[in-house]
């Protein structure tokens, strides 16, 4: 067990004496055995001193639970470290930030506490999967869709918490923006309830979310003052068909049009959906051939992968939406759709099956694409896509927010592809994609393991990305927490004057430190380092 | 004492009181209906293993397998008869390859060893 060294031993015991008293024997955990499986299984420390550790586990299953165990913490001062369902995988798991953190487990707190058919909403707590809320939709037979990330079993509160975002029609697919009214446990145990749950008995709490007076649910979310303990989220009605397309544009130099056409359609609304924008052949993972034609830096480069992509049928760029709606309505936007396309020379749209709903239970299961269509699922797992390719044990992603413009996405393209081979780095991903509503992040899987050198090299060329990305004023919309340091130290405007403003909050609302150190760089007083 | 104080107390000692509470991850499309004495150590696989280690597609433990066995052991785990209940266990605490660790929270210790005896039954050791 490593307690945090501002920790006295006793303190620390009589904290766990107390939290167990609060939630049970049972729910707090401090052996090995059971610590363990709250160490990041995609740490890029794995095996090294910097891995981060928890030093317990308390885990309540009622927001009383949380209040009382917050009170402790405060009590005897002990950092704790919220985790609603500890899938945020790539981005730092199950792990505190700050090693020694007692971590918080509301996996427990599940409960789904209300749905909305006629107005279109749920209100849940942190537990509640995104497979949880499907089922129990399906299981009512709601006309109601999700919207889910890929993978599909993490929490509602965690995903749109951490500014996760999914794949149907907007806002639904920006999970924040879709959020409606918060109910929060502040560092000394108060239970706040934003927008109209701050009435009593307000029938609108996830209708509308700013109630009166300064909007506070932002600074909840990629922060360390609150613990959210409810939530509500604004839901699709289901859609009488879906369809499915892929544009696609034969060359290079159509990249800059072929993605400002994407672009253009998104902001008049005719796509509402995610786009996928990739490059088969600027992409990753790729074979030996293409590898060797990315690798050539002259002026033949761009000849050279035309004439790959010309040789063997690969288009050069493609981009992945969906629509959705009322069929008439879904065709005329698809036929409008098609002919921005064909602008371009060789452009084309490839219509993939038109899907209707309500779905049997054997649509959804051979559903392909699922998260499109709001079905969860965990697709993204697969470790082994070759048999001679290495085994991708897990991986951390550079996830910049790029301007959506075509010419500047295709020197990102570039220019990543550069530094990822310096850096030795093999990804997979190297897609834009139009998670939140005006902005392109670029997606970069960069591996990491149990081998250390290998980890070594993928945080140098991480920190090496992130480095020359700043100097574009491209920053991480999200981040792992090896890197939330350095992340927000980019965000620099005017000698970092926001995170400086963090850390007032910070020391405004949780004076002692209890609440998730060092989470995206926000640190309690006692252990900021002097700037 | 305030009302509000009362309630509290009261909460919390039943919180306590109620005893141990299972945890509940399903990671299904719909809820899992099983016939009447259908092993638990199935149920708990259903519900939380065979989203990715189960048949049909989108199945990421079954294609990775497939493709690091190719044929030589069966994709599938329910079809394997090398697996051992330790074997199970450890993978499920521990992870493997892109499968993270699973915790108490999700997974208790009986859900666990009902499913290492299930997937562990044609093998050997405990």
């Amino acid at each position: 067990m490593t307690i945090p060294p501002t920790i006295a031993t006793v303190d620390f015991r009589q904290a766990l004496g107390d939290w167990r008293k609060v939630v049970g024997e049972e729910w707090v955990l401090t052996s090995d055995a059971d610590l363990d499986p709250y160490r990041d299984s995609y740490s890029p420390f794995a095996g090294e001193a910097q891995e981060r550790r928890a030093s317990a586990v308390v885990a309540p299953d009622s927001v009383q639970q949380v209040q009382e165990v917050v009170r402790v913490a405060n009590r005897h001062q002990i950092p704790l470290y919220p985790i609603s369902t500890g899938k945020n995988l790539t981005y730092g798991g199950s792990a505190p930030v700050y090693s020694g953190s007692v971590v918080l487990d509301l996996k427990r707190m599940n409960r789904i506490l209300e749905v909305s058919e006629k107005n279109a909403y749920a209100l849940v707590e942190p537990g509640v999967s995104y497979f949880d809320l499907y089922r129990y939709i399906r299981e009512k037979k709601l006309k109601l869709w999700i919207d889910c990330p890929d993978p599909g079993w993490g929490s509602l509160i965690g995903n749109s918490l951490d500014h996760g975002a999914g794949y149907t029609s907007a806002p639904y697919r920006d999970h924040f923006e879709a959020h409606c009214g918060m109910e929060v446990v502040l560092a000394d145990g108060e239970l706040v309830r934003t927008g109209m749950g701050a009435m009593h008995n307000s029938p609108t709490w996830q209708q509308f979310r700013y109630g009166l007076g300064p909007m506070v649910d932002g600074i909840f979310t990629q922060s360390n003052f609150g613990i959210v303990t409810k939530m509500g989220f604004w839901l699709m009605p289901e859609p009488e068909c879906a369809l499915w397309m892929t544009a696609l544009a034969p060359r290079h130099d159509d990249g800059p049009a072929f993605i400002d056409t994407v672009a253009s359609l998104t902001y008049s609304g005719l796509i509402s959906s995610q786009v996928f924008i990739e490059s088969p052949v600027l992409g990753f993972p790729m074979g030996p051939e293409l590898s060797a034609l990315r690798r050539k830096w002259d002026a033949t480069r761009v000849a050279g992968l035309d004439a790959y992509a010309s040789r063997t049928g690969a288009p050069f760029w493609t981009a992945t939406f969906a629509l959705y709606g009322p069929e008439s309505v879904v065709r005329a936007k698809a036929a409008h759709i098609r002919a921005s396309f064909e602008r371009i020379a060789g452009g084309t749209v490839k219509d993939h099956e038109l899907v209707r709903f309500p779905l049997s239970d054997e649509q959804v299961a051979q559903l392909p694409e699922k998260p499109r269509f709001g079905v969860p699922n965990l697709a993204y797992f697969q470790s082994r896509f070759a048999p001679e390719a290495p085994v991708f044990e897990g991986h951390m992603d550079f996830s910049p927010i790029v301007p959506f413009d075509g010419k500047t996405i295709v020197e990102a393209m570039s220019l990543f592809d550069r530094l990822l081979q310096e850096g030795e780095v093999a990804p997979l991903g190297g897609r834009a994609i139009t998670y939140h509503l005006r902005a392109a992040c670029m997606i970069y899987a960069i591996p990491v393991g149990k081998d250390i050198r290998s980890n070594q090299k993928a945080r140098e060329a991480f920190s090496r990305l992130m480095d020359v990305a700043a100097e574009h004023g491209w920053g991480e919309y999200r981040i792992h927490p090896a890197f939330m340091d350095k992340g927000m130290g980019l965000y620099a405007f005017n000698n970092n004057a926001l995170l400086r403003l963090h850390e007032r909050l910070k020391d405004a609302i949780d004076p002692r430190g209890i609440l998730s150190a060092g989470r995206y760089g926000i640190w309690p007083k006692h252990l900021r380092k002097p700037s | 004492m305030s009302v509000r104080l009362v309630c509290t107390v009261v909460l919390l000692v039943r919180c306590v009181s109620a005893g141990a509470v299972e945890p509940t991850i399903s990671w299904t499309w719909f809820p899992v209906q099983e016939p009447a004495g259908t092993p638990r150590g199935k149920i708990e696989f259903d519900r939380a293993c065979a989203v990715c280690h189960g048949t049909g597609p989108d199945r990421p433990g079954t294609a990775s397998l497939q493709v690091k066995y190719q044929g030589k052991l069966p994709a599938l785990l329910e079809e394997r008869t090398d697996l051992t209940p330790a074997a199970v266990r450890y993978f499920i605490r521990n992870g493997v390859a892109m499968m993270p660790r699973f915790r108490k929270t999700e997974l208790s210790d009986p859900q666990v060893d009902a499913i290492a005896r299930y997937l562990g039954r044609s093998g050997s050791g405990s």
